[in-house]
């Protein structure tokens, strides 16, 4: 209960923080700020009682007829991530709290945000598929929210939307795929699939379950070429790109690939998929990051590079170098690019920009946001002593212990990280050292609630670098056997040797220092302008396109449709009718006539070519009145067919109807124009074709049915009971007023109401005729 | 005889009679609006307790035992639908407060809305398939007067399709009453799915099936003979849009359930893999014709259209789940799709127009509205954890239980559409900023003007939205007791029983 506890007041916090932020004024900030550090301090509790008892489970049932359970299941892969969404985002809402200091928003960013992290903690805490999909997907509703915070510029609003949508595809797909794996595994409950791999991994569905599910977590994780979202979405406020679009969201679908690993991984068409996507990933997400100027872009696709590490690591994650190289990286990462992005924000804070070629020098107005910033990105390229550098050593060792093509994934691990390098020092020298430049803003120091987070994130970064022994046995041990499905336990030690992985590193260090000082003369390359378009570009208008087509297929086929022709509506209905009712009486019964044509008489014969002829001169004639008279023949026809076969009353009936009707047309039709046909001949003839179908089935299935023998015991109870219980001579008179009384009730209130309507319509039109309105 | 399940129809009756001879008076006449709509709330509540310990509710017309008199029936599926009605009646009178001019109102507003229930409460009750026509009847004339109360031309246009199309369903419908009876020689439905199994050949009662399919097809708006629906439903005033959005093509979703788990289960490979993929086409169709309208309710007419394909859909997978799927969707979405409408009035009242170019701003100004539209814009789009991700994901289970894998995922990719035209709506109408050059708003204001009025609309809004949530969080016990009603509708025996007595 306990998680779910935690979850649930983080919920009422998210929903009271308007308020409190309409309260407490600029404190806010720092009140709702205890919560994740509450999470934070409740989730650490947790890694002594893994280390000690093993993953915990706790579960209570939500809706039992799905077999859908609030069921958590805490081991050390989940805590890592609890850990870092909490942890991380105790730093963001202080951040936050400075960074839209007085933005009339502000409350609205403490919910989403609090919502936010609610959400991903479910994500990553959740045993049941269902329950992580519902988790899943409100974390996509709350990035949309705060994707789209300055909601009115329509820049902010598009990108919300593509983010929303691509994740909202791929987050359809998993579910197809959660639900697919729950049948073949025979369970709702993420801990009971893990042991049902073999299983999952003959099935015949495993590839469409494979395949569905990344495609939740390829467009969750921004892989290529789902990843243009990412970059786009640098439109929301820098505190949400720090914690949503770096630090945890992003991440959601690796948590999920290293989750499944044990049930779904280790197959050639995961390797394929993850080693291959991932990789790309990485190295497209690397040099595109050199493609731009913009801080956050930069962040961004360094993010991506992270992601796609991270992915392919996952794919070659047969080796315990690989599964403790995620543990280890996506810590790092974490880190080190949420305070990277932190400081971005600062920056964009403080000068009023965060264009790279815009600022210059600013270490001296922001020594601590500078300091941050080298420490961070000291980790981010991978140099000794800090964390950062241990992550690139386990990525390479990674890459070479990998089952297939281990030296062509080096070489890429490699030129990614060479851009990677070249990146960290362009985010975190270029804006503060060289000439001091004029910005929009005159910089100050960043408040200390906007330096916090970065300083303190930088700094565990190289304290987990100088004594990784800290968190390798309660920590990374915990994640990497989680991932394995199998204890692992590595040392984590800060100095190797002399490796041939130290040489590789040493080699990344200095072409990235060479790239970092050619970044100019890259980015204006043509190479470097063609690469963009083709990996950055092209991937976001091929969405364009796609949400293109979709809107032109949705024109073209609602004009067809919806014409706003009723002739063609009702050419349709009834074109529909004789086709169900054709098709089906020949293909399921077949054509049966009754026998006895001979039987029928010669007034029968004649009455028929009446109606039949006055139906024919209804369709050809050319005045309103012709028509009405020909109906009217077929009409008064159907009255004489009762007569003949002993139903006088009804007779009648259908005489007085009859009249009236003729009579009440011809009135009201006098008083329209002549008729026209302006159908063209070819419309002529589908309209007769389509009645005529219609006319035909109705007519065979009539003549079918009456091959049926009818019961007779409803008229034989009638004729019993009409006189001595009802108390009436005339059957069908009882059974009007009696049997089926309700009927008749039914029928009155549609008489009663077309007479009301009749007299609104008639008398509101006088009325408003009258107060001289237009409008008729 | 038991008078409970008469007085869904005898209340709207009385009011609306009572309404009639209150012409003059429009201060009672609206009283009685939201009072007659409260007792129908209540007897609807007592009719589903009773449903729920007896089991199924028959009551014999005129004491005349079955299959001879008229029967009225309520199990599960009945007893959902009528609550369901009376509370969206309920909503509906208490916005029509402020959302109804008075010159609709000394006009017959009032008495047609009761009546309008009443019809609708009829179809839903009734056991006969005949006395099923006549209520299809009253729905029909009443719908018709309250389209066209008005007397604007767009209003005749949309009524005069909509109600030439429909009596062409009647006749359709009317026909297969009369083959049916042709066939069985009676009309009560119990007696008539007993007299049906006895037919030789099974493809002549499914040949019969399809006058009911199109029919009521008609009627539920599916593909291809949806067109009378976009054509009308955003012309009224928005409570009359919202009161239709709720129940007219829910009703004929409600027969096309009734008569094929009821009457016509002999050839299901054939008719209810039709019914399928008609769901699927229809949702596709729907959705696809609602993602390029720029108007607030004819988006949402087209989106009605796309969720009876989901509606459908469990209907056509004739599985425990697939019904429960079937019945909950049609619970929830009644209740996001009304909301919506709703919504779209009040964002008319303060924003002056429905089109969404020239709407905006209504984030910034309206934060609790926005949150208003966001439950069930979102709920309808399937968004965990709101009501329609359960109904979603039962049809979705359902449908991949029973391998219709092309027929899910066509029902997922729907729902990220409905997502993007929700986004649509929010994007244009609540983040947008307000444009500036946009048309004056109509002078004309509907019913109360100014804050009072927008606090009416905004009662019953918040009580739906509420009850999206409800649905959300509390799935568990709701499709526990959905399967219930599925269970029901699979096992015609105790319906058949109920009616004829045990044999």
């Amino acid at each position: 209960m306990g998680v779910l506890i935690s979850l649930l007041i983080g919920c009422v916090v998210a929903f009271a923080a308007p308020l409190l932020n309409r309260a407490a004024g600029s404190r806010a900030g720092v009140i709702l700020a205890l919560l994740p550090l509450g999470l934070t301090a409740y989730f650490a509790t947790f890694v002594p009682r893994i280390a000690a008892e093993g993953a915990l489970r706790q579960s209570i049932a939500w809706v039992p007829a799905l077999n859908v359970n609030l069921s958590f299941y805490v081991d050390g892969l989940s805590v890592l991530f609890a850990l870092i969404i909490s942890g991380v985002g105790f730093f963001i809402v202080l951040y936050g709290s400075g960074y839209l200091k007085g933005h009339r928003d502000l409350g609205r960013f403490y919910l989403a945000v609090t919502l936010f992290m609610v959400s991903m903690l479910g994500v990553v805490l959740a045993d049941n598929i269902i329950t992580l999909f519902v988790f899943w997907e409100l974390t996509s509703f709350t990035s949309y929210l705060l994707i789209g915070f300055n909601h009115e510029q329509e820049r902010a609003r598009k990108a919300a939307l593509q983010a929303l949508l691509v994740t909202g595809t791929g987050g359809l797909a998993l579910l197809g795929g959660l639900i697919l794996m729950a049948f073949v595994g025979g369970s709702y409950e993420i801990s009971e699939l893990l042991n049902q791999g073999e299983v999952l991994r003959e099935h015949g569905l495993y590839t469409a379950i494979l395949i569905l599910v990344l495609a939740g977590c390829f467009t969750k994780s921004a892989q290529f070429p789902f990843h243009f979202w990412l970059p786009a979405a640098m439109e929301a406020p820098t505190p949400v790109s720090a914690y949503l679009h770096s630090a945890t969201m992003v991440k959601a679908g690796v948590y999920l690939m290293a989750r499944l690993h044990p049930a779904l991984g280790g197959t050639d068409l995961w390797i394929l998929l993850l080693a291959g996507f991932g990789a790309a990933t990485m190295v497209i997400g690397s040099w595109l990051a050199l493609c731009h100027s913009d801080l956050k872009r930069i962040l961004a696709y360094t993010t991506v590079m992270g992601l796609g590490t991270l992915t392919m690591l996952l794919g070659i994650g047969q080796t315990e170098y690989a599964v403790v190289a995620v543990a280890v990286f996506t810590l790092a990462h974490s880190l080190y690019k949420g305070a990277l992005f932190m400081v971005a924000g600062s920056i964009d804070h403080e000068a009023g920009t965060r264009d790279v070629g815009e600022v210059g020098g600013l270490r001296k107005a922001m020594p601590i946001t500078a300091a941050a910033a080298l420490v961070a990105a000291l980790s981010m390229a991978g140099i000794v002593p800090f964390f950062g550098f241990i992550a690139k050593e386990f990525v390479y060792e990674a890459a070479l212990a990998a089952g297939s093509l281990p030296r062509l994934l080096l070489a890429l691990a490699i030129l990614a990280n060479v851009a990677g390098v070249a990146a960290a020092g362009i985010v975190a020298l270029k804006p503060f050292y060289g000439p001091v430049r004029t910005t929009p803003k005159h910089p100050h120091e960043a408040p200390i609630a906007m330096w916090a987070g970065p300083v303190v994130l930088a700094l565990l970064g190289l304290l987990f670098g100088l004594a990784p022994g800290l968190i390798a046995a309660p920590l990374i041990n915990p994640v990497a056997g989680a991932i394995a499905g199998a204890p692992v336990s590595v040392e984590l030690v800060l100095w190797h040797g002399f490796t041939p992985v130290l040489g590789m590193s040493l080699m990344t260090l200095a072409l990235g220092i060479g790239v970092f000082f050619l970044w100019n003369t890259w980015r204006e390359s043509r190479f470097a302008r063609g690469f963009n378009r083709a990996f950055g570009v092209a991937p976001e208008n091929a969405y364009f396109r796609t949400i293109d087509g979709m809107l032109w297929i949705a024109h073209w086929q609602t004009r067809i449709f919806q014409s706003g022709y009723l002739r063609h509506y009702l050419t349709t209905v009834i074109g529909v009718t004789a086709f169900a009712v054709g098709f089906t009486l020949l293909s399921r019964h077949g054509l049966v006539l009754p026998g006895g044509w001979s039987a029928i008489t010669f007034y029968e014969w004649t009455l028929a070519g009446i109606m039949a002829a006055g139906a024919l001169v209804a369709v050809f004639a050319r005045s309103r009145v012709t028509m009405v008279v020909a109906i009217g023949a077929v009409g008064f026809s159907v009255a004489l067919i009762y007569l003949a076969n002993s139903a006088p009353d009804l007779s009648i009936t259908q005489i007085m109807v009859e009249t009236l009707t003729v009579v009440l047309f011809a009135l009201v039709l006098i008083h329209l124009p002549s008729l026209r046909p302006v159908e063209s001949r070819a419309s002529r003839l589908r309209d007769a074709a389509v009645a005529t179908a219609l006319g035909a089935a109705v007519t065979l299935v009539m003549l079918t049915v009456l091959t049926e023998p009818i019961s007779p015991h409803l008229t034989e109870y009638f004729g019993a009971h009409s006189y001595v219980t009802a108390h009436g001579r005339n059957i069908v008179n009882v059974i009007l007023v009696d049997f089926r009384a309700l009927d008749t009730l039914g029928e009155i209130v549609v008489l009663g109401i077309a007479g009301l309507g009749v007299f609104a319509l008639v008398k509101l039109r006088a009325k408003k005729r009258r107060d001289g309105g237009a409008d008729v | 005889m038991d008078w409970l399940l008469v007085l869904p129809l005898a209340i709207p009756l009385f009011f609306g009679v009572v309404s009639i001879l209150a012409r003059n008076n429009l201060l009672l006449q609206r009283w009685f609006g939201v009072l007659g709509m409260v007792v129908l709330l209540v007897v609807s509540i007592a009719i589903l307790i009773g449903v729920r310990t007896q089991g199924i509710l028959v009551d014999q017309m005129g004491n005349w035992i079955a299959p001879f008199g008229i029967t009225l029936v309520a199990d599960h599926l009945t007893a959902f639908m009528v609550l369901i009605t009376a509370i969206m009646g309920l909503a509906v009178a208490i916005y029509s407060l402020a959302n109804i001019d008075a010159e609709r109102e000394s006009f017959g507003y009032y008495p047609l809305l009761h009546i309008l229930l009443m019809g609708v409460n009829g179809v839903f009750l009734t056991g006969d398939l005949f006395n099923m026509y006549v209520w299809f009847e009253v729905m029909l004339i009443t719908s018709f007067v309250l389209l066209a109360l008005g007397n604007r031309k767009e209003q005749m246009d949309g009524a005069i399709k909509y109600v030439t199309i429909n009596l062409v369903s009647s006749l359709v419908f009317l026909s297969g009453v009369g083959i049916l009876y042709g066939m069985t020689g009676t009309l009560n439905m119990a007696d008539m799915a007993v007299r049906l199994d006895a037919v030789d050949s099974p493809g002549l009662v499914t040949t019969a099936s399809m006058f009911f399919l199109v029919s009521f097809g008609i009627k539920a708006a599916v593909f291809p003979l949806f067109f009378w629906l976009p054509a009308s439903y955003h012309t009224p005033p928005v409570a009359v849009s919202a009161i239709f959005a709720a129940l007219l093509s829910k009703v004929g979703v409600y027969a096309l359930i009734r008569v094929f788990t009821l009457l016509f289960v002999q050839e299901t490979g054939y008719t209810h893999q039709i019914i399928l993929w008609v769901a699927a086409v229809t949702m596709l169709t729907g959705v696809l014709g609602a993602v390029m309208q720029t108007e607030f309710r004819k988006l949402l007419s087209f989106h009605i259209i796309s969720q009876i394909g989901y509606m459908i859909m469990g209907l056509g997978l004739y599985s425990p789940l697939g019904i429960v799927g079937s019945v909950f969707y049609v619970i929830h979405n009644i209740i996001a799709k009304t909301n919506l409408f709703l919504v779209s009035g009040v964002a008319n009242r303060i924003a002056g127009s429905f089109h969404l170019k020239h709407l905006g701003g209504l984030y910034r100004k309206h934060p609790f509205l926005s949150i208003m539209f966001i439950i069930p814009a979102f709920g309808l789009a399937g968004f965990p954890p709101l009501s329609g991700f359960w109904a979603k994901l039962t049809l979705t289970i359902a449908g991949l239980d029973a391998r219709e894998y092309v027929v899910v995922g066509i029902a997922l990719f729907v729902g990220l559409l409905t997502l993007f035209s929700m986004t649509k709506i929010f994007a244009e109408a609540f983040w947008k900023p307000l444009p500036s050059d946009r048309p004056k708003p109509a002078a004309e204001v509907e019913g109360i003007p100014g804050v009072a009025g927008i606090r009416t609309m905004m009662v019953p809004i918040v009580l739906l939205a509420v009850m999206t949530v409800v649905l959300g969080l509390g799935a568990g016990l709701f499709i526990n007791v959905s399967l219930d009603a599925a269970e029901e509708l699979l096992d015609r025996t105790r319906y058949i029983n109920a009616v004829l007595g045990d044999p």
